[in-house]
């Protein structure tokens, strides 16, 4: 058939059951995404004959004869691999930077073309069938409407709302994703997965697969190394449980790998797996965390399997992952001396990342016979100190890079297909691609650890805390990947933030046959936060205090000990300090009359939380940067850390530019590619800026230094009299060409940054919320985020990294659950029955930035990227116990399991509780 | 997404091409569903668009609607101003999960066919007396009401090679005054509760209960009811096993909403009826 495609008319022959979105990749028009391949995220907006439509859902062979329009020739015709003129729906959403990862923003601009007056007046429902992970909407409602965010740079780079440079690929579908390569000859990887919770393998037969047509291998677990690993990257590999085979005999959840199939087309590895015949004996499989320790459990790993080196466990139960057990002061006669004590128990759920892009990788062999693998990752240098490990390869014949990587939020701190991908290739000396389907990213990869959280809170009848207690139950599922890190770091700044002598944790993360738990935006926080901060409120309201007074006396202050379960001394310090300038901003925000409850039927209330968290992970995190000048007179920067939407390629560009007094478009920067640099821990914990930034500004200064010093020599002038200026080195009376400083051959130098000390960051979250009487159904009326990232490098990316925390947040807080039956498979594998948040659920966020400069950070920035997820949930839970008097227990907060609370909390009290006056007691429970 | 399976698409261009169904076909209307999720036990298409069906029919005995006929072109209907239930048409579209984009091509018929207890044109089909014409393998055609159609959570009447083929809404039903109330877990979400209720001229009511429950339920009165009654007949009349369960609402949450949003809609329409 044929079909036109922006412009130009292309010969296809379609597969019978293809759909659009294949056949147009196919033709070369990357543009058009997978997101989740069932028109729910609408990545793959396309116009059919002018009517916009998502190219997942329509069989391809009906677009014969008809005209395709996709993202690359919006703006007019274009060849595959190009993009036509810019549309100014694309020259609007770069004005407004109307993307982070830009994965969905294809789709978004399509849709965004197809969009009348009307229904641009009415963003909530024209843009229903477009989800995006990153932004919170706030920049893409911008972009639609006209409103630009980005400024004309004023003075220095840092500190500029400055573009993206990859915005132009970004808005017009040219931006090239993990797997946006043509990749002739490439083979398909597809994955059998495990039906059952726990189950022996007892045999895989694999004849009549490799029968089939097209199929070149199935590997089995007799096919993979012995070695054991954790899927979880971190800067020492021991710090996570080496539990995990690539193919094990042993099935721990369902949905776990148990054969892999190469095949020439996904076709045919489809049609292999359901010819492969295996027999499983089932086994007793442990769903219920809470029955873990007990000594009848069923096992999830053998007694013999050892733990992740960071926060081990003491107790000898195998289901036990790691442990955090400390004590300061005396709890007891903390809570002894405390007029009043609050007590409630807490529980996050299971909820996934849903990064746009799926986790994938696709891997060849390079000339030299060396394993290159393109993987939609966080952490490339690690993944290829791993797979070194896992294959007995040395560091120089395997390479890992990434092209863009379309989100993350921790769920790419894992290997979790590079290992396969490469073990296809070794085998079968082919390139190989592995695209995970969305069920698949639902059922089969990582999510956040589900929690329940204890805790107990006294204070005096002034308000000051006695004492603080937490008990933590973690369930990390099938494997330990990040069980101790999240563990730890969950227990740490939620109480470091508070002054008070006496605090315990006992903190425990065990295994379940679920699907494993992982590194998740806040890294533990988000669930213990969600429990503290709960218990702040009602004790401030016990105490008759307002809740801001409340945190202020309590809250940590520079000079404070941050103590939370160990006097031991620490790395972390008060770089800088803005909490105080966080709670005043949002308390004053609040403050204003806010917007009216819609009817009568909705009551409605003030909630806030506050939130801390260090600048850097602990235990090592290192970034090196080279920068270079080139012959003609240009700077390339290269870094090791990943660009997935956080925005730090402009931040790196920013800083660098700022060190060499010039523009950041003098500025190239590459990024994520084992081959750039000697190593970087990887773009997690919120690194990018504070850890690979410093390395940048290093570099930058000591490159900046050695051009002074060229150019004095040059000019016989001391190197203090000269300053760079664009693109030459300016000095008394002369002023000397970068390009010809660079005659004599590239001048380079190294930046590098440890990841220690290090500092401390803040958030706080407010909210008016309307919560309908009798159904429970909760409206935002208003969302006030105040954050202390010291100096702010580029106020419009960190506003969107504030935006899409808070929306991420908004997420799990109301709506988003992971759901496992009776026999733990997971009930909601798709966007429609997983919802996360869209354009009509996510309010604006007024944003604040603390004005602070950061001792610790470059050019006194600090670190704010997962962060304003953390103080979300609590404030909004807050703000419905105002609303109604009912305190929530359990996040999502979803209209049908909170309006009995709802409804009885009205019956039972008024809905504004007296504040003065009242009877202290004991909430004993 | 791709049905790797799908071994070949017939398009028919006639009824008389349609003969010779066999395990492993499927109708192919509006695709929307049939691409969404994997279908690894159909190996043919069998695509309507070839049939060449006029989307819809405004006469004086109703509407009717091609089974074919997009959730765009419905909503693009003019209709008579006498038919002062108009205003339900584009209430249902918008009860649709899917955006405006999946409306150029989703079906009327494919939404009735997949039978999910949150499918609008059910709720829409069913306030307004909705008639299937479904045709038989035999050359056949059969009649019946929308209520009898959709028999569950993806459950219809329909036995295998049978085709939905049109829904006529009688002008009576297109006449009645309509009050339409949804609820669901995100303001844009799928359906938890959907309810509408109709009154005609002569004072009888009915009032319709989709999303809620586990296929459409229309309870019928003479004239409307106080809050007891309804509420009452309500209770009687949908056990709590007819009460849907699955992550787009709880099932008493979903009974608690049927009786909240009938009670709106009684007023609403108590009160059109004083004016």
């Amino acid at each position: 058939m044929i079909v036109t495609v922006n412009g130009t008319a292309q010969e296809a022959t379609p597969r019978p059951g293809q759909c659009l979105r294949t056949l147009l990749r196919e033709l070369g028009w990357f543009g058009v995404k997978r997101g989740c391949d069932a028109g729910d995220c609408g990545a793959c907006t396309i116009h059919l004959d002018g009517e916009p439509v998502h190219a997942c859902l329509v069989p391809a062979f009906r677009a014969a004869g008809r005209t395709v329009t996709t993202v690359e020739g919006l703006g007019g015709s274009c060849a595959p691999g190009e993009a036509g003129p810019l549309h100014p729906v694309q020259a609007a959403f770069l004005a407004a930077q109307g993307f982070q990862c830009g994965f969905c923003t294809p789709g978004m601009v399509m849709t965004a073309a197809a969009l009348d007056q009307g229904q641009r007046r009415d963003l909530a429902t024209a843009l229903k069938g477009n989800l995006c992970r990153c932004t919170g909407y706030g920049a893409i409602r911008d972009a639609i409407g006209g409103t630009a965010r980005v400024e004309a740079p004023a003075g220095a780079p840092f500190g500029s709302s400055l573009p993206a440079p990859a915005g132009p690929a970004v808005v017009t579908g040219t931006a090239r994703y993990t797997l946006d390569v043509e990749a002739a000859g490439a083979l398909h990887l597809r994955v059998l997965r495990s039906p059952h919770a726990h189950a022996r393998i007892l045999r895989i037969e694999t004849t009549a697969a490799l029968a089939l047509p097209g199929v070149v291998a199935v590997l089995t677990h007799a096919d993979v190394p012995a070695r054991l690993f954790s899927t979880a990257r971190h800067h020492i590999p021991t710090d996570d449980a080496a539990d995990t085979r690539v193919l094990d005999s042993t099935v721990r959840f369902v949905g776990q790998r148990v054969a892999a199939v190469v095949a020439e087309s996904e076709a045919a590895a489809e049609a292999a797996l359901r010819a492969l015949a295996v027999d499983y004996e089932p086994l007793p499989a442990l769903l219920d965390p809470e029955e873990a320790l007990r000594p009848d459990a069923p096992l999830v790993h053998g007694t013999d399997d050892r733990s992740g080196d960071d926060a081990p466990p003491l107790n000898p139960h195998p289901n036990l992952a790691a442990e955090v057990h400390g004590e300061i002061g005396d709890v007891a006669a903390g809570l002894a001396e405390a007029d009043l004590v609050h007590e409630g128990t807490y529980v996050s759920q299971r909820v996934q990342h849903a990064h746009l892009e799926t986790h994938g990788a696709v891997s060849w062999l390079d000339a030299e016979g060396r394993l290159v693998i393109r993987s939609s990752t966080q952490v490339p240098f690690l993944t290829r100190d791993a797979l070194c490990t896992l294959l007995d390869l040395p560091a120089d014949r395997v390479r890992v890079l990434c092209g863009r990587v379309g989100g993350g939020f921790g769920g790419k701190q894992e290997m979790l297909t590079e290992d396969l991908v490469a073990l296809a290739v070794l085998r079968t000396g082919r390139p190989v691609r592995w695209e995970l389907t969305r069920q698949e990213q639902f059922a089969a990869t990582t999510t956040r650890h589900p929690m329940r959280v204890r805790v107990r809170l006294g204070a005096r009848r002034d308000g000051t805390l006695t004492a603080i207690e937490l008990g933590v139950l973690s369930d990390t599922g099938a494997y330990g990947n990040h069980a101790g890190g999240v563990l730890h770091h969950g227990c740490n700044e939620v109480i470091a933030v508070y002054r008070c002598p006496n605090k315990r944790v006992e903190g425990r993360a065990v295994h379940t046959h679920t699907l494993p738990s992982g590194a998740f935006r806040g890294y533990g926080l988000s669930q213990t936060i969600f429990a503290v901060e709960s218990a702040m409120d009602e004790l401030a309201r016990g105490l008759g205090l307002d809740p801001f007074e409340f945190r202020r006396r309590n809250v940590v202050r520079p000079g404070d000990p941050m103590v939370s379960t160990s006097l031991e001394p620490h790395d972390v310090e008060y770089g800088s300090y803005g909490l105080d300038q966080c709670l005043d901003h949002v308390e004053a925000a609040l403050r204003e009359p806010g917007p009216d409850a819609p009817s009568p039927d909705w009551l409605t209330g003030r909630g806030m939380a506050l939130a801390m968290i260090d600048t850097i992970p602990p235990r090592g995190h290192v970034a090196e940067a080279r920068l270079a000048l080139g012959a003609d007179g240009r700077y390339e920067l290269r870094v090791g850390t990943a660009e997935f939407g956080n925005g730090t390629t402009t931040v790196h560009a920013q800083i660098a530019a700022t060190a060499l007094g010039t523009a950041p478009e003098r500025i190239a920067v590459r990024q994520s590619d084992t081959d750039l640099v000697g190593h970087d821990t990887g773009a997690y914990g919120s690194t990018g800026t504070v850890v690979g930034g410093l390395a940048t500004l290093r570099a930058a200064e000591a490159l900046a230094a050695a051009l002074r010093q060229a150019a004095a020599m040059q000019a016989g002038l001391d190197p203090s009299l000269c300053r760079l200026d664009g693109d030459a080195v300016a000095g008394p009376g002369c002023r000397i060409a970068l390009a010809a400083l660079a005659e004599a051959g590239p001048v380079e130098a190294v930046g590098r940054a440890e990841g220690s000390p290090r500092s401390v960051a803040f958030n706080v979250q407010g909210f008016c919320v309307a919560v309908h009487r009798s159904s429970g159904e909760v409206r935002i009326l208003r969302s006030v985020h105040a954050a202390d990232a010291g100096r702010v490098v580029n106020p419009m990316q960190c506003r969107g990294q504030v935006e899409g925390g808070v929306a991420q947040a908004i997420g799990a807080a109301l709506y988003e659950d992971l759901r496992l039956d009776g026999e733990g498979r997971v009930v909601n594998p798709t966007f429609r029955h997983y919802h996360i948040p869209a354009c009509a659920d996510v309010p604006a966020t007024e944003v604040f930035f603390a004005d602070t400069h950061d001792s610790v950070g470059p050019l006194g920035a600090k670190s704010m990227s997962e962060s304003p997820f953390n103080p979300v949930a609590a404030a909004l839970a807050n703000a419905i116990r105002d609303a109604t008097g009912a305190r929530l227990h359990a996040t999502p907060f979803a209209p049908d399991r909170i309006y009995r609370a709802v409804i009885a909390a009205q019956e039972a009290v008024p809905s504004r509780p007296a504040s003065a006056g009242q009877r202290l007691v004991r909430l004993d429970s | 997404m791709d049905l790797n399976t799908i071994g070949s698409i017939v398009t028919p261009g006639s009824r008389a091409d349609l003969d010779g169904w066999r395990p492993g076909d499927a109708w192919l209307a509006g695709g929307t569903w049939l691409f969404s999720e994997p279908q690894p036990d159909l190996s043919r298409l069998i695509d309507l668009a070839g049939l060449g069906w006029e989307p819809f029919a405004v006469t004086q005995a109703g509407l009717s609607l091609a089974a074919t006929c997009t959730i765009a072109a419905l909503d693009r209907i003019e209709l008579p101003a006498a038919w002062i239930a108009a205003p339900l048409v584009g209430q249902c579209c918008r009860a649709l999960l899917g955006s405006f984009k999946i409306w150029n091509v989703a079906t009327v018929g494919g939404n009735l066919c997949m039978a999910l207890p949150a499918g609008p044109m059910i709720a829409l089909a069913a306030a307004l007396d909705g008639r299937c014409t479904i045709w038989t393998p035999d050359g056949g055609e059969q009649a019946l009401a929308v209520l009898d159609l959709v028999r569950g959570p993806q459950e219809t009447a329909l036995a295998p090679g049978e085709i939905l083929r049109r829904i006529d809404l009688p002008a009576a039903a297109l006449r009645r005054r309509t009050a339409f109330r949804r609820v669901s877990l995100s303001p844009n979400g799928r359906s938890g509760a959907l309810a509408i209720g109709t009154l005609d001229a002569g004072g009888a009511f009915v009032l319709t209960v989709t999303a809620a429950t586990r296929r459409p339920v229309a309870l019928a009165f003479a004239a409307l009811p106080e809050a007891g009654g309804l509420a009452e007949r309500i209770a009687r009349e949908i056990p709590d096993s007819l009460y849907y369960d699955d992550v787009h609402g709880a099932p008493d949450w979903r009974r608690h909403m049927t009786a909240c949003l009938a009670e709106e809609i009684r007023r609403e329409l108590a009160g059109e009826a004083q004016a």
